[in-house]
């Protein structure tokens, strides 16, 4: 369903991707990790068009996208959210979530009556009317999520939607992301908290200073030793194993 | 939504002020309100729903009332179809400097800028060619008549004046309940979100633009109208550019009766202030910055917000 190949972005000086490639294939749940300053907002953004890729091409069902204005991405199906939430402040949750099915959806009416659906799906049904600010962070992810998936997308793209929750807030969130996933939507997602990447990924892409270093089913790629010195410096995964062994 | 029922009943009240009074003064009063009304509901399409603050709606004021002149003065063209064309021309131009100042993603104080520079330029290319009327302006052979878009009798004006502004106030509550005004607010609020949820940023602002563009044209025109005469200090000038935004960022900014209560308003206290003081020039703009100080101090949602925040409270 999208495949990117061999995506490179600089900025300047800096390489923030240097030549990643990956697949998703529909139906599926693919979770992209790796740390800080690795580049997996960068690959997101040039995904869906907010930024051009210096090299390489991004393909979804079977049409490039790079160089589409991100609009137009969002139309063709791929919908993205963003690590910091931006709601639109001064609307309330419905407006929020009404403009996402706008895009589909001409009358005024049933946009408002298709936001209320899509809340209901993430859990939001009960703060409709509140303006989008007075809504927590949990709020605010679930709003992000719930505007994104009003666009009635073929593939999301979510940045790091379980930032800053609690365990019980995490463990709804993975509930409404598989949730959305068996309405039959595809996910790719950037995830810092493991236990949701472990519990919701079929298979995981590890980025790391702008290159893809390890891919697989997540159990795999934990385990990886270039995955754990990728986190925890050079020679992190020896004295792991060394410790272990101790 | 009490505003809206102030706002509506307001504009009601307005309708009947010719049949109450007779009295020169409070027509041409309200005359001018109504037309400051229609101007600042044209900025608040713009500016308060979309978030773009013009400097320099002169531009689009002027146009209109410049093209309807110049059509019928040098080119012999009859009224009503002078000042179709002349408000077409405002929303085109209006669509031109959208589709250009957008694609270059100017924004806050740029756009605003921009906007006056364009306002500036108009101006001084009006001043400056005979076939603009150059230093003296323009102006309409007096011949009253219907067929000429000139009423001896000014409540025909006034009537005018008052089903235009109320035909503003409408587009301004569709926008409030339309998708492509929905996506108007979804740039103002966040241009970013906006676009990762769809919505063509470019392709909305220039609609809104000429959108706006053409409103500002239609107050041109019938200012044309009815004093006849518009030289391009008051058509393009940023006295012009500064009552436009002044009204609906003192009413309540994106709603759809803000500019009409701000208008009236800022008339109201320039009246007063022009009597107190004998009619020292520029002393109305000094007076709305004072005004406009205060408001944004006490009052940053203008009166329409005021009656919204009582009916929270």
């Amino acid at each position: 369903m999208l495949e990117a190949e061999g995506i490179v972005k600089r900025f300047g000086g800096l390489v923030a991707v240097a030549g990643a490639s990956l697949r998703v294939e529909a139906g599926e749940i693919v979770a992209l990790i790796g740390p800080n300053g690795a580049g997996k907002t960068t690959l997101f953004s040039i995904v869906s068009g907010f930024e051009t890729p210096d090299e390489g091409s991004v393909r979804f069902d079977g049409s490039e996208l790079a160089g589409l204005p991100p609009h137009a991405i969002a139309a063709r199906g791929l919908v993205r959210t963003f690590q910091i939430v931006q709601p639109f402040a001064g609307l309330s949750v419905r407006e929020n979530i009404a403009v996402g099915a706008h895009l589909h959806e001409a009358s005024r009416r049933r946009a408002l009556a298709a936001a209320e659906e899509v809340a209901a799906r993430v859990g939001l049904a009960d703060r409709l009317d509140e303006p989008a600010q007075a809504l927590t962070i949990a709020g605010r992810k679930r709003l992000e999520l719930a505007r994104a998936l009003a666009t009635r997308p073929k593939l999301l793209l979510l940045d790091e939607v379980m930032a800053g929750l609690n365990p019980t807030e995490i463990d709804a969130i993975v509930a409404v992301v598989r949730a959305i996933r068996d309405g039959g939507v595809t996910i790719l997602l950037i995830e810092h908290v493991m236990e949701a990447v472990t519990r919701l990924a079929e298979r995981v892409y590890v980025l790391s200073q702008g290159r893809i270093i390890a891919q697989g089913p997540p159990a795999s790629v934990i385990a990886d030793p270039a995955v754990i010195e990728a986190y925890l410096g050079h020679g992190a995964a020896a004295r792991l194993e060394g410790a272990s062994h101790a | 939504m009490r505003h809206r029922v102030f706002g509506a009943a307001l504009l009601a009240a307005l309708g009947v002020v010719p049949l109450v009074t007779s009295s020169e003064f409070w027509l041409t009063f309200f005359l001018m309100a109504l037309l400051f009304a229609l101007l600042g509901q044209s900025w608040n399409v713009l500016g308060g729903y979309g978030g773009q603050f013009s400097f320099g709606h002169a531009l689009f004021f002027g146009l209109g009332a410049y093209a309807t002149g110049i059509l019928q003065v040098r080119h012999g063209v009859p009224a009503w179809p002078a000042a179709i064309a002349a408000v077409a021309i405002a929303a085109a131009v209006g669509a031109a400097v959208g589709a250009l100042v957008f694609r270059y993603r100017l924004r806050g104080s740029y756009f605003a800028l921009v906007t006056l520079a364009f306002a500036e330029v108009a101006r001084i290319l009006a001043a400056s060619f005979d076939y603009t009327g150059s230093g003296f302006g323009i102006l309409i052979a007096l011949a009253p008549g219907a067929g000429n878009f000139q009423f001896a009798d000014r409540r025909v004006f006034y009537w005018l004046a008052w089903a235009l502004v109320c035909l503003g106030c409408l587009v301004a509550l569709w926008l409030e309940r339309s998708r492509f005004g929905a996506r108007l607010i979804a740039i103002r609020e966040n241009e970013a979100a906006a676009q990762a949820l769809g919505i063509d940023p470019l392709r909305t602002k220039t609609l809104a633009l000429a959108l706006s563009g053409g409103i500002a044209g239609v107050a041109g025109v019938l200012y044309m109208q009815i004093f006849l005469f518009a030289d391009s200090h008051i058509a393009f000038g940023p006295t012009m550019s500064v009552e436009a935004l002044l009204a609906p960022i003192i009413g309540g900014l994106g709603t759809a009766f803000g500019p009409l209560l701000g208008a009236i308003l800022l008339h109201a206290l320039g009246e007063v202030a022009r009597h107190a003081t004998g009619g020292a020039p520029g002393l109305s703009l000094v007076l709305y910055g004072v005004l406009l100080i205060v408001m944004l101090r006490f009052l940053p949602d203008g009166i329409a917000g005021l009656a919204r925040r009582r009916a929270r409270g």
